[in-house]
């Protein structure tokens, strides 16, 4: 028995690692090949590279346009996203044999930082069904991906404080993967399921609205310079339009 | 004509009511649809033929293709509703169609269904949709109640522009037979005559005549309003709606004396006799650049050395980031200048430089205020750094009038509201959501009015301008409420001493 449940995740794992990377490689590639042929930077916007990317990181760890936005909902997203970030850490014990400083620095961290997850997405979710207009651009999709969330969320807690699961178990057979070798998985029905949830979010990544994810480092709103006078912008199939005349 | 309906009541600015949702408040709101005599001049089928769905989906996966904001702009929403209150139209109209997220969606949920593996496997879980007759006309509609004025990509967390879904639908819609008229119209024109308004060159030379007798009565001052002067230093590209219509009229006096006071030689065109450009409004990038080279043309042609644009928001737009795009290089001008330039930054170099006098008792009893136009506040910029787009134009209003007091802070600058009127809307079947789209803008300066006692506001659009002029009176004011930034230099600049 528990050697099928093993090879069940070894291969959910090996299937939804490869989603993962191949799908959000072609997506990546595919904004990265798609042309820009306008400058439509949201003005006022950086006039060099450096301030761009300045720009980009006030936006993906300040959220600063949200702040702009809505105080609220900012918190609310500051919340999740940053405990997410500490949780995602703190997991990289799981993969590496040497634990490194930095996750070692988010151990004390880890308990607290699953609670902020979850209650950041109790939140979210709240907010979601409360304030009619986003109620009204809610979709199905929206709704499951945060059950999904907090599905990951609630059975890890529950994992960490009330089971005492095997931890060394559950390392030895994620390193192993890392490495193809096959190692038992302890056979807990709650790691089960934190597991499989996991590789069910890791399978939907590029397919749903997590793209926001590399999509924000790629919208040209943002990540443009404003230099229109200075040098002139020319993409590929605008410049096939001057050979015409 | 449209059904009548009520002007909306205006609230306190610092409450920053959010209204209720009114489904389908809206749904009937629609622009007339272009006729074949309207399509077929810029290479769009007469009408809806059969096979259009097909055709509709092919087009949009080459937009897809060939915009990266397009591409990412579908994929990136987290449908987090940060920008369902940022929208003047959903603001003004309680539709929750028009915001911006639920705009974008109607476009969305036809590239879920045809573009994306979780639509064609799962429609109803993602919310994608078949590409319909009523898909189309819902498109119809409310693409036509967003006037591309990018207030909601300041707020969004991911930078999504509902403008460049806007362009894209209606380009969309243009290929397949289902054209705006008031837009195609207007294109057509400017192919055919040369500008949006179809003033033809004759009536062009005669009305400029015209305002340089005027001007003479009044000041005593020969001013000149030149046309295909060849070998003029500047070529000016001015809104067509500067010719004749007010306040518009005024400002171009404005920038005639600015010329004259500064003994810069300068030309209008009567090739480029319209600053504006509708290809922008429809998303199509051919007609965007067509209509672009007739300044390049007209530039090379009577040997000027710079350009400078009039005022008006989404020419300048075009003009300031796309234009060295659509028409450049620019390498036959004089480097020593930005190509194009705005006539505020000329205008505001000179005062800076003291090249002309300004006397604000020219203005005197007038109490300014400001409306930063969307597409300069956040589609281009003035000067050489970010913002001057901002300060400029107030630099040069305080310079001719006694007082300027701003608006509401979320209501100027980058989170400026559009009139109402832009983004190829300003069209009379669209009154009421004009009249309701403008209401935030009518809230900020009723607030303005009422603490601060201002009697004016400055544009620097023809579209905000003839906006403004239409629908202040709705709201209780004097529709001459609206004057041209230029109007109030014209009316402070000391003519005849500068020599
Ligand atoms: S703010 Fe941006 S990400 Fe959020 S719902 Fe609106 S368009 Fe989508
Ligand atoms: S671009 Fe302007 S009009 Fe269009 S949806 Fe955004 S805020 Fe509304």
């Amino acid at each position: 028995m528990g050697g099928t449940l093993t090879i069940f995740f070894a291969i959910l794992f090996a299937v939804a690692a490869s989603v993962l990377v191949i799908g959000l490689g072609l997506k990546i590639a595919q904004y990265a090949r798609t042309p820009a042929p306008l400058k439509i930077p949201t003005t006022p916007a950086p006039l060099t590279k450096p301030g761009v990317a300045l720009r980009l990181a006030r936006e993906a760890l300040l959220f600063e346009s949200l702040f702009k936005s809505n105080k609220l909902l900012w918190v609310m997203a500051a919340l999740f996203h940053a405990a997410l970030a500490v949780v995602l850490l703190r997991h990289g014990r799981y993969f590496v044999t040497e634990i490194g400083s930095v996750v070692a620095l988010a151990q004390p961290l880890a308990q607290p930082a699953g609670l902020a997850m979850v209650a950041g997405l109790i939140l979210l979710t709240a907010r979601r069904l409360i304030i009619a207009r986003v109620r009204y651009v809610t979709g199905p999709s929206d709704l499951l991906m945060l059950a999904l969330l907090l599905g990951i969320g609630i059975s890890g807690i529950v994992l960490k404080g009330q089971i005492h699961t095997d931890i060394v178990g559950v390392k030895a057979f994620f390193t192993g993967l890392l490495g193809f070798k096959l190692r038992p998985l302890p056979a807990d029905p709650l790691l089960m399921l934190h597991l499989g949830l996991v590789a069910l979010l890791m399978i939907v990544f590029p397919f749903s609205k997590l793209l926001h994810a590399p999509g924000l480092f790629f919208s040209p709103t943002r990540n443009q310079t404003d230099t229109p006078r200075e040098h002139r912008h020319l993409c590929a199939w605008a410049a096939k339009l001057e050979e015409k005349t | 004509m449209a059904a009548p309906f009520e002007t909306p009541v205006l609230g306190d600015v610092d409450e920053r009511r959010i209204p209720a949702l009114k489904p389908g408040a809206m749904a009937a709101s629609k622009p007339y649809v272009a006729a074949a005599a309207h399509q077929e001049p810029l290479g769009f089928p007469a009408v809806l033929a059969d096979g259009w769905e097909a055709e509709a989906v092919s087009h949009m996966g080459e937009l897809l293709g060939k915009y990266r904001s397009l591409q990412v702009f579908m994929d990136a929403c987290v449908k987090c509703g940060a920008c369902t209150d940022k929208c003047h139209y959903f603001l003004g109209t309680a539709d929750p169609k028009n915001m911006p997220v639920a705009r974008a969606d109607l476009f969305r949920s036809v590239y879920r269904r045809y573009f994306t593996p979780a639509g064609k496997l799962f429609p109803s879980l993602v919310g994608a949709r078949d590409m319909t007759k009523d898909v189309l006309d819902e498109w119809y509609n409310y693409f036509h109640q967003c006037s591309q004025c990018r207030r909601c990509s300041v707020f969004c967390p991911m930078g999504i522009d509902t403008a460049e879904i806007s362009m894209a639908a209606r380009d969309v819609m243009d290929r397949i037979g289902q054209g705006q008229k008031y837009c195609n119209e207007i294109i057509g024109k400017v192919h055919k005559i040369g500008n949006n308004l179809g003033l033809p060159a004759p009536a062009l030379l005669d009305t400029l005549e015209g305002l340089e007798e005027d001007i003479l009565d009044e000041t005593g001052v020969a001013v000149k309003l030149p046309v295909d002067v060849a070998g003029a230093e500047v070529l000016l590209v001015t809104p067509s709606a500067d010719f004749f219509a007010e306040p518009h009229v005024l400002g171009l006096i404005g920038y005639a004396k600015v010329f004259h006071a500064a003994g810069v030689s300068w030309t209008l065109s009567t090739k480029a006799s319209e600053a504006g450009n509708f290809g922008m409004f429809i998303g199509n990038y051919e007609q965007m650049r067509k209509i672009s080279l007739r300044i390049r043309e007209a530039a090379q042609e009577l040997g000027v050395k710079r350009i400078i644009f009039g005022e008006c928001g989404h020419a300048w737009r075009v003009a300031y980031s796309f234009l060295n795009t659509l028409a450049g290089p620019w390498d036959f001008l004089d480097s020593r200048y930005p190509v194009p330039q705005h006539i505020l930054e000329f205008t505001s170099d000179l005062i800076r430089r003291k090249g002309i006098k300004l006397d604000k008792s020219g203005n005197d009893g007038m109490v300014l205020t400001v409306h930063d136009s969307c597409n300069v506040a956040r589609g281009a910029r003035m000067g050489d750094k970010p913002g001057g787009q901002f300060t400029i134009p107030r630099e040069v209003i305080r310079a001719s009038v006694p007082k300027l007091v701003d608006m509401h802070p979320d209501t100027i600058c980058e989170k400026t509201f559009c009139c109402g009127g832009g983004g190829g809307l300003l069209t009379d079947e669209l009154l009421e959501l004009r009249v309701k789209g403008s209401a935030p803008r009518m809230e900020a300066l009723k607030a303005v009015v009422e603490r601060e006692g201002v009697t004016h506001m400055a544009a620097m659009c023809a579209i905000c301008k003839a906006q403004f002029t239409k629908i202040l009176p709705y709201f209780g004011h004097d529709r001459e409420m609206v004057v041209s930034v230029h109007q109030l230099v014209s009316n402070a600049i000391i003519l005849g001493d500068n020599d």
